[in-house]
């Protein structure tokens, strides 16, 4: 008697889960799903003295992210969920906070920033337990990646260090030991030479010297009078490394060097997460859809506000939730893959959420070469060769 | 003195009996190759294994397919917006086919008188009438549309999208689309069994190909591959064949520079063949006894002898060759 009642127990604990998940399943495709995401912007002040022909659009980053939400909603269709994007763009830092309070109170739970260090960290302050998720899509500091470790930041612009790395590996690739380092005298400048200082040590080049461009001259009409006294030096060097993040003088650099050297860093050749030169893997169909949009060139900043929004959709698509937490812990965990138009899966380091990339080496017109370099080895992926790896960063936001 | 007189010709004329039969024994076969970068196609003569000639053709060649008679040769042109039409007796273009935007693959019906397309920069898939030139209508699909096939008894096409990582199942007869598939990321081929009932996709980012059942548009065997030395990210499938015979499945790796075999009685992966750099699209001779690949960074041919399992000759084409048809000379 007891037997049977446990048998006919179990059997109807088996059936019911077989509806419950039958209802369940159903439901997970029946029911549609929307999806707003907030684009939140911090107008920057143009350094003095940049050349207006270096200045980046004003929609940059923002088209990226539009374009991710059309291809995201085309997806959509056939899974019955649909995504939007709202724009904020604050001219003063307190805006900011206002913004992303009020948003939340109406249940808005994502946010993709394209704002500075201080207040990514001041915004990761107001995060702290809730349920939201923030996408840096902007600031490549490395202390963010290294000491400064933001739990509810997820990061899809590389990093200072990883730049760095994957200029300081071609250069070992090509023999190029010898660097003669130039950097501006703002601080974003000496933080970025300090970077590849670091990347330097790490893959064994020598700097033989190092310069700082504290000058205030218009390199427009001079370049040629005082760039080759500028860069003489009393060693013999293979190439200029040079970092200067708002290219105030870099660009002048090539061709006016005292010793006919090529130049990297912030002109000649950058290592970058997208240009427009890059076509292969499908990013000419990227890079096209992108041109018909938004009526201009692709850039970095819009390439990693795509990935942000992507990352997003992709979790979306596979969940088929909105839930920001369920969200949130599908984007963190080993499953998390996303194709990216980079010839490889994407995945974010656990320890930083930093998403892993390999990046482009190219000058304004062709692509020069991709890194990781040829015959870099890592246990796990050689795409942790570039920027900071779980055993050098201090973050452990989760391992 | 006579009798050598005598003999000449007589050899002669051996010689030339015996290089005819061996002709009509093996007929002979031509390798239609599409080089993306050079805007040209390669035709490869298969008894010499050689490149014979280039013939020039629109921008960015990639898809390119045979028709029924072998007569002509339909080339997605992919910059120049078109489907161009290849004579090849002449080797001269002959016309276009209203394509739409950026063709990148296209696909025969099996009566001969439709012919799909995918146009990877409008997210469509657009249905071809051959005989009026005309589009008979565009199937909105998910972003960036590649891999196409169209059932042996004709009644389904199927589309995968590379960034909404689907199959779409299209109903040829109304155009409509009845199902979607998510499948690994990045899918790019597709190909029927013969006997209708089984769909063959490969994901190229994923990593993976996956066996879908017709009947439920379900997945119901995935393969994963593992090449020693290899890092499995760049293990990426692209190109699938299966021979007639139901015995083997080929998957071409992309940049992982291997071709993998497929057992398909034991569902296992058999071996690993090792070809050109970054290998695309397979194709096999009419009888199955060669396989040819294209190898886009290498901008080679390889070609596998089936029955020995091994890549026997490697033919320099042009720049980033794509795609690869067989034609069949009688």
């Amino acid at each position: 008697m007891f037997d049977v009642t446990r048998v006919r127990f179990k059997k109807f604990l088996v059936t019911s889960i077989v509806i419950f998940t039958w209802l369940f399943s159903l439901n997970a495709i029946s029911s549609p799903i929307t999806l707003d995401i907030s684009y939140v912007k911090l107008a920057k002040q143009q350094v003095a003295g940049t050349s207006n022909y270096f200045k980046k659009p004003e929609n940059s980053g923002f088209q990226g992210a539009k374009l991710a939400i059309s291809d995201s909603n085309t997806t959509g269709k056939f899974l019955q969920q649909h995504f939007s994007l709202s724009y904020f763009l604050a001219t003063k830092s307190p805006q900011l906070l206002a913004y992303l309070d009020g948003q939340y109170q109406q249940g808005q739970r994502i946010f993709m920033l394209d704002v500075p260090l201080a207040q990514l960290v001041q915004l990761e302050q107001w995060a702290k337990n809730k349920s939201v998720l923030l996408f840096n899509v902007s600031e490549t500091a490395d202390e963010l990646r290294n000491s400064q470790c933001l739990s509810s930041v997820l990061h899809t612009i590389p990093s200072d260090a990883m730049k760095s790395d994957a200029l300081a590996q071609w250069l070992l690739y090509r023999r190029m030991n010898k660097v003669l380092l130039v950097q501006g005298s703002n601080s974003e400048d000496v933080l970025l030479a300090k970077s590849f200082k670091r990347a330097a040590k790490r893959f064994g080049l020598k700097i033989i010297d190092e310069k700082q461009w504290d000058f205030n001259t218009d390199l427009r009409r001079s370049a040629q009078q005082e760039i080759p006294l500028f860069t003489q030096t009393v060693k013999d060097y293979d190439v200029v490394y040079v970092a200067n993040k708002s290219k105030s003088f870099a660009e002048f650099l090539p061709f006016n060097t005292y010793l006919p050297r090529p130049v990297i860093g912030s002109a000649g050749l950058e290592a970058l997460a997208w240009h427009s030169v890059i076509e292969q893997w499908g990013a000419t169909q990227l890079q096209n859809r992108f041109i018909e949009m938004a009526d201009r060139k692709m850039n970095e900043l819009d390439f990693s506000a795509y990935l942000a929004v992507r990352s997003v959709a992709e979790s979306v698509h596979k969940l088929h939730s909105n839930a920001s937490n369920e969200l949130i812990e599908y984007i963190n965990s080993a499953d998390f893959e996303l194709a990216a138009y980079k010839g490889r899966k994407l995945s974010f380091r656990p320890w930083s959420r930093q998403l892993r990339m390999p990046l482009a080496l190219v000058h304004p017109h062709a692509l020069v070469s991709q890194s990781p370099q040829p015959g870099m080895l890592h246990p796990i992926t050689e795409l942790d060769t570039l920027g900071f790896d779980a055993q050098e960063s201090q973050c452990e936001l989760s391992r | 003195m006579k009798k050598t007189l005598f003999l000449k010709p007589f050899l002669s004329c051996l010689i030339v009996t015996a290089l005819f039969s061996a002709s009509a024994v093996y007929a002979t076969e031509f390798a239609y190759v599409t080089n993306e970068k050079d805007d040209n196609i390669s035709v490869i003569d298969l008894k010499l294994n050689k490149v014979i000639k280039q013939i020039s053709v629109g921008e960015r060649p990639r898809g390119i397919i045979l028709n029924k008679e072998q007569t002509l040769a339909y080339i997605c042109a992919s910059e120049s917006d078109s489907i161009q039409i290849l004579d090849i007796a002449t080797e001269q273009i002959i016309g276009e086919l209203p394509s739409g935007e950026d063709p990148e693959t296209i696909a025969l019906h099996p009566n001969g008188k439709i012919i799909y397309t995918s146009n990877e920069d409008d997210a469509l898939l657009t249905v071809i009438d051959i005989d009026s030139a005309s589009v008979i209508t565009q199937v909105d699909v998910g972003v960036e549309p590649e891999g196409l096939a169209v059932s042996p008894d004709g009644k389904i096409v199927v589309v995968t999208s590379e960034t909404t990582n689907m199959v779409h199942w299209i109903e040829t007869k109304t155009h409509k689309n009845f199902a979607n598939t998510l499948v690994g990321s990045r899918p790019r081929s597709a190909k029927f069994t013969k006997d209708n009932k089984y769909l063959w996709v490969s994901s190229e980012i994923g990593g993976t190909v996956v066996i879908l059942d017709v009947a439920s548009q379900k997945i119901i065997k995935e393969f994963t591959f593992d090449i020693r030395g290899i890092h499995h990210d760049r293990v990426q499938p692209v190109g699938i064949e299966l021979t007639q015979d139901g015995r083997y499945a080929f998957v071409a790796l992309g940049p992982a520079n291997h071709v993998a075999v497929i057992d398909r009685k034991k569902m296992a992966v058999e071996e690993y063949l090792l070809v050109g750099r970054r290998v695309w699209q397979l194709a096999f001779n009419k009888d199955e006894s060669q396989l040819l690949t294209t190898n886009g960074i290498s901008g080679d041919v390889s070609i596998i002898d089936v029955d020995r399992m091994k890549v026997t000759k490697s033919i320099k084409v042009g720049r980033y060759p794509w795609g690869v048809v067989i034609r069949n000379k009688p």
